[in-house]
């Protein structure tokens, strides 16, 4: 899936704000960095070489008189330094507090808890029978600031989207909550940021934005639970997951597996992407998938599938019919 | 001085020697699944329990008796994982029973050796012990198995896990011992 | 073995210089014993550093290609050279070698080597935990290469956090080796910096006051102070993470009332002073490296000694930088933002004042002045994008990408390693008595710059285009691809340098050419003796006039030191040359306070050692380890301490009633 994630590619007023900042703070930095390699390159220049000769002696005559011309350079570079780095430091409070000060009437509510390697978003409705969830891909209207809590299941994990804004560490024991807003539609990738095992680098996310009309359009799907009209070949399937290992780690809703160790896959083939942005979710891919996760995530908590090849079949028809 | 140095070249020998062979084979991480056991026979099951959707095919018996999960940590770990994933805590608490019977003591209806632990998962036992062959698979189950025999600890002390990161009910698997039998009791 | 018939009787005194009877006497005191176990007992300070310096230069080729390895799996997209666990065991154990068995120890060998010469005085104030403290981190390293070699290499990272480095969620022993490890190299680093301090206080040449101390040994005295109060942090918390682990105490479970985020607070608290551990020494070898290729005094010397004090008590105050994306107060992060930006200013301190003298001295651009000069630009960059890090909503973006490894590389690289190499072809001559080559010199500091930049600077990108750090692998199609590839060239060239300082050395030891006392034309006292030094040092201990005493040969009329009198007075005389006896002076104005008896050399620290070693590691495995191993530490320990008769007899005839 083609999404975007890059820090200078701001989406929405969070990484707009850190843009801002960063482009204040690139042209001081560089500023000060060509002076100091200019004056260190003026010394060089100036300052006539003495040879290779030992025994040339040294110039002691700054021990006995004091070196004014020197002091001044010196003493104004260190001012000149100390205000750049004042001006810095309130131009970064400053966007701290722009941050803070963004506004999130209205806001979407969400919570997501991180697991070892995926993400777990539950839809937090003003009403509890509209809640829903899914996992790793997380749709949002554009537009409408979103508030996010944060929870881990195990180890301390990183909810990071570089598009839309800075990251934030979920916690193990402790709740936190950040929040974000899209300005404009797209699908921007997320990853997670804080070591968290074998599967850290394969932890990614995505962020769509949609417009507000489609958004509740998919939302209103999300809600409801997996439909019984299927075919004899999915039928198959739907009995294949439930005897096999799937049903003890995986939910679908309408159904009696109502595990919630593994991601919710009531939805799953409405999904850009499978196993945390790690496959595109395509039949072959997620045949491959199920047959054997440590081939593609190692280390990865899902367990190999030794199921025929007609159940395979049936399995991945049925779970394509998860829209 | 000088008997010292062969003597403590081949006792660094030795010792090093034991320290890898421990090593080795307590801190690998096999992340290939061991193929299943199909050549092995089948087995009723013996409950009528069952997780999700009842399967009608029997169980296969266990191809070996365990060897390499009991000394491996990252195994035992999977299996304390999966013991509380899977719920099992919901009968056998953290080990003490309750409406299943307690796993740290020295009691077993059903035998304590790996493969005997492995066909009472798979077939399941009178009185509430579903069965989860099919449901699993055979690597699962020896993890299983495996973390089950370090919670009275049968396991080196170097294999069996330390304390999780939740409420805890009693002292970490790692620093349990094996409980002695007491009379009278069957 | 050294200690004469203790009858006494007229002695040898030092005083005469070399080639006399006396100096024969001193180089005789003083020298290591002959033999395997002789060289298993030394306990003199150069011995002990050279074998210091070699050992964690060796840690330094060893986490420079584990480095190797895990760039060659990131030079292309889902690749299969390393699984992940492997490669969380690499990343692992590169940070923990660079870290705790490299940068750190080090500073404190060279600083071992040096102080004493730069003092003019001949041994470290404690010489025998000197060698305990080398023996104590040499076994830490080894265990740790061994545990990695048996597949039990810590793979949590190099700091570790919990939860996954706990219990739960890092099975195995893997973790226990890496917080025992910390307690091996934070004990050694805490009593190197208890002997440095020492040294420095009170075994200075008469008339060196705090005023003339060389600005490397205040360097390795403010970074030593540091040691003090960071190391004692991170042990108590490996400690506590040993604890939890070993038999279930609950420090950072928060289920039952432990935090998680108490250990990055006591990480870090440490974590971050270490960092200056290494870079201060560094600091301290551009100040002595500058003032002899320039040929003139530093500028500033008051303000140098001040940054340097400064940096050290500002650098306690950065910790939570490290953790701005954990869930803390918005208005705490600010003052940390605040304290990060500020502690920029006794650096830039240093720096005008070293480009100061730059400009108003005769410069000699031999490889020594070249490394300085690239850590000018080099550390100056990673300073800049330090104070990029330093604000939290840039921090929030870009921490825990490559951004931060690139910044981290630069000031670690730039501000230590470049100095480092810097010093060791300016000490050179002086620990071996051959100058190294100057054309391989330069070759060496060119592709270690230009390799560096290649490998380094692509890194910022990444890191702004989403690439995470502690990553096996990426995916094609991110943009990821081609900068990865330039850095894993530019590391390639990086060994390449270091492959070549390597032959230098070795050549140079057998073919380099002599250097004689003072090839450089310097001015600190180490350069006033032999190259490489006599075991005494000095046949005569030296009396201080100024800061650089080679260079001020002051004379004095009757009425005080003036232009055109009697030559000043230059040594003082009257210390045993039959035994190890030192001058100790005053702390504040170094007058001569004390004659102190020193040692012998002996086998008990690293008996000790070893005993200590047993403890340590059998702890890893059961608790009872601390109670069992305890014993043969007290035994060895009494023996090391036992007064031994011919010692004592022999230092009563050396006393002196008033």
């Amino acid at each position: 899936m083609h999404a975007l994630h890059d820090v200078f590619a701001p989406y929405g007023p969070q990484a707009g704000e850190v843009r801002a900042l960063w482009l204040l703070t690139l042209v001081v930095c560089l500023i000060v960095f060509a002076a100091v390699l200019a004056a260190l390159a003026i010394a060089l220049w100036r300052a006539p070489r003495s040879g290779s000769d030992a025994r040339s002696a040294p110039d002691l005559s700054g021990l006995r008189r004091p070196e004014p011309g020197t002091r001044r350079s010196v003493v104004a570079a260190v001012v000149a330094s100390t205000l750049l780095l004042l001006v810095l430091i309130v131009a970064s409070v400053f966007t701290d507090r722009a941050l803070a000060r963004l506004s999130t009437e209205g806001a979407l509510r969400l919570e997501v808890t991180a697991h070892q390697w995926w993400w777990e978003v539950r839809y937090v409705e003003p009403q509890v029978a509209d809640n829903f969830i899914t996992a790793n891909e997380i749709h949002v209207p554009t537009g409408r600031p979103v508030i996010v809590t944060l929870k881990a299941d195990d180890v301390i994990h990183s909810f990071w989207v570089p598009s839309l804004a800075g990251k934030k560490d979920l916690i193990p024991g402790r709740t936190s909550t950040f929040h974000f807003r899209a300005d404009h539609d797209g699908v921007y990738r997320g990853q997670c940021a804080e070591f968290c095992g074998f599967q850290h680098a394969l932890m990614a996310f995505f962020v769509v934005a949609d417009p507000p009309e489609r958004y509740a359009d998919w939302a209103a799907a999300q809600r409801h639970s997996a439909s019984d009209a299927l075919d004899e070949q999915q039928l198959r399937g739907r009995s294949v997951f439930l005897r096999s290992s799937c049903a003890m780690c995986h939910a679908i809703d309408g159904t009696s597996a109502q595990a919630v160790r593994g991601p919710n896959l009531t939805h799953v083939a409405s999904r850009g992407t499978l196993a945390a942005g790690a496959l595109a979710n395509t039949p072959e891919d997620l045949k491959r998938w199920i047959a054997d996760p440590q081939k593609i995530k190692p280390g990865t908590n899902m367990p190999a599938s030794a199921l025929s090849s007609e159940d395979m079949d049936a399995l991945v028809g049925f779970l394509q019919a998860l829209r | 001085m000088s008997r010292v140095q062969p003597l403590a070249g081949r006792a660094a020998l030795v010792l090093l020697s034991l320290m890898a062979l421990g090593a080795c084979e307590r801190e690998m991480r096999r992340f290939d699944t061991p193929p299943d056991n199909r050549s092995r026979p089948e087995a009723p099951r013996t409950s009528a329990l069952q997780p999700a959707e009842a399967r009608s095919d029997p169980v296969r018996m266990p191809a070996a008796n365990g060897e390499g999960y009991d000394e491996n940590a990252f195994s035992v770990a999977q299996g304390k994982r999966l013991y509380r994933w899977y719920n099992c805590n919901g009968c056998h608490a953290q080990g003490g029973g309750g409406m299943g019977p307690a796993l740290t003591d020295d009691q077993w209806r059903y035998g304590s050796e790996p493969a005997q632990i492995f066909a009472t998962i798979v077939q399941g036992r009178p009185n509430g012990m579903p069965s989860f062959g099919g449901h699993l698979s055979e690597d699962q189950v020896w993890q299983l198995t495996a973390y089950v025999r370090s919670m009275s600890g049968q396991l080196r002390k170097d294999v069996a896990p330390g304390r999780a990161d939740s409420l805890q009910g009693r002292e970490p698997e790692v620093g349990r011992d094996r409980e002695p039998a007491r009379p009278g009791s069957k | 073995m050294n200690a004469p018939d203790h009858a006494p009787r007229s002695r040898l005194k030092d005083g005469p210089g070399g080639g006399s009877r006396e100096a024969a006497a001193l180089d005789d005191t003083w020298r290591d014993p002959p033999g395997l176990l002789g060289w298993l007992a030394a306990v003199n300070h150069k011995s002990i550093a050279r074998r210091f310096i070699v050992t964690t230069f060796a840690f330094f080729v060893a986490g420079g290609i584990l480095a190797l390895i895990m760039r060659l799996q990131l030079a292309r997209p889902n690749a299969h050279i390393v699984g992940p666990d492997l490669y969380n065991q690499l990343f692992t154990m590169h940070g923990s070698t660079m870290m705790f068995l490299f940068a750190v120890p080090v500073m404190q060998a060279v600083a071992v080597y040096l102080v004493p010469l730069m003092l003019g005085t001949r041994s470290v104030a404690f010489p025998r935990l000197n060698a305990f403290a080398y023996w104590i981190f040499l076994f830490g390293g080894l265990m740790l290469y061994a545990a990695f070699a048996f597949n039990a290499g810590p793979d949590a990272g190099w700091f570790s956090y919990v939860p996954l480095a706990g219990p739960d969620y890092s099975p195995g022993k893997r973790v226990d080796f890496w917080a025992q490890m910390i307690t091996f190299t934070e004990l050694s680093a805490l009593l190197e910096a208890i002997v440095i301090i020492t040294t420095v206080f009170k075994l200075r040449a008469p008339g060196m006051t705090l005023n003339r101390i060389p600005l490397f040994v205040w360097a390795m005295m403010v970074t030593a102070f540091m040691v003090l109060f960071a190391m004692p942090s991170v042990m108590l918390a490996s400690t506590m993470l040993i604890m939890d682990r070993l038999v279930g105490t609950h420090f950072y479970n928060p289920a039952e009332g432990g935090d998680v985020v108490l250990w990055q607070h006591l990480f870090w608290f440490f974590g971050h002073p270490e960092v200056y551990l290494i870079f201060l020494p560094g600091l301290g070898f551009l100040s002595a490296i500058i003032p002899t290729f320039a040929k003139r005094p530093i500028y500033g010397y008051t303000a140098l000694v001040l940054a340097l004090i400064a940096t050290a008590f500002l650098a306690f105050g950065l910790w939570v930088h490290h953790m701005f994306a954990a869930n803390l107060p918005e208005l705490g992060k600010s003052f940390f933002t605040a304290a990060s930006m500020l502690i920029a200013i006794p650096s830039a301190v240093q720096i005008f004042c070293w480009i100061a003298t730059l400009g108003s001295g005769r410069l000699d651009f031999r490889t020594p002045l070249l490394f300085v000069l690239g850590f000018f630009f080099i550390l100056v960059l990673g300073g800049m994008t330090g104070i990029m890090l330093a604000s939290v909503p840039l921090d929030l973006q870009v921490h825990d990408t490559y951004f931060v490894v690139a910044h981290l590389h630069y000031v670690l690289i730039g501000g230590a390693v470049f100095p480092l190499f810097g010093a060791f072809y300016y000490w050179f001559p002086k620990f071996t008595g051959r100058l190294m080559s100057e054309r391989l010199g330069r070759w060496n500091f060119w592709l270690f710059f230009i390799g560096f930049n290649a490998a380094f600077f692509p890194m910022h990108l990444l890191g702004f285009q989403g690439m995470p750090r502690r990553v096996y692998t990426y995916q094609a199609g991110l943009g990821w691809d081609g900068m990865n590839l330039i850095a894993t060239i530019g590391a390639f060239v990086i060994a390449l340098s270091v492959l070549l300082f390597i032959v230098n050395a070795l050549r140079s030891l057998r073919r380099g050419v002599e250097a004689g006392d003072n090839p450089w034309g310097a001015g600190t006292l180490e350069w006033a003796t032999a190259s490489p030094p006599p075991p005494c040092n000095f046949y005569a201990i030296p009396v201080v006039h100024g800061r650089e005493p080679l260079w001020v040969q002051p004379r004095v009329k009757s009425d005080g030191p003036e232009e055109g009198g009697q030559p000043a007075f230059t040594h003082v005389s009257g210390l045993a040359a039959d035994a190890r006896e030192l001058l100790a002076t005053t702390v504040l104005d170094a007058r001569p306070d004390l004659r102190l008896n020193f040692p012998d050399p002996t086998i008990w620290p690293l008996v000790s050692a070893i005993a200590v070693t047993v403890l340590f590691i059998g702890s890893i495995f059961t608790p009872w380890a601390v109670v069992w191993g305890s014993i043969p530490i007290a035994i060895a320990l009494t023996a090391w301490f036992w007064p031994r008769r011919p010692e004592t007899l022999l230092h009563l005839s050396l006393e002196r009633r008033p």
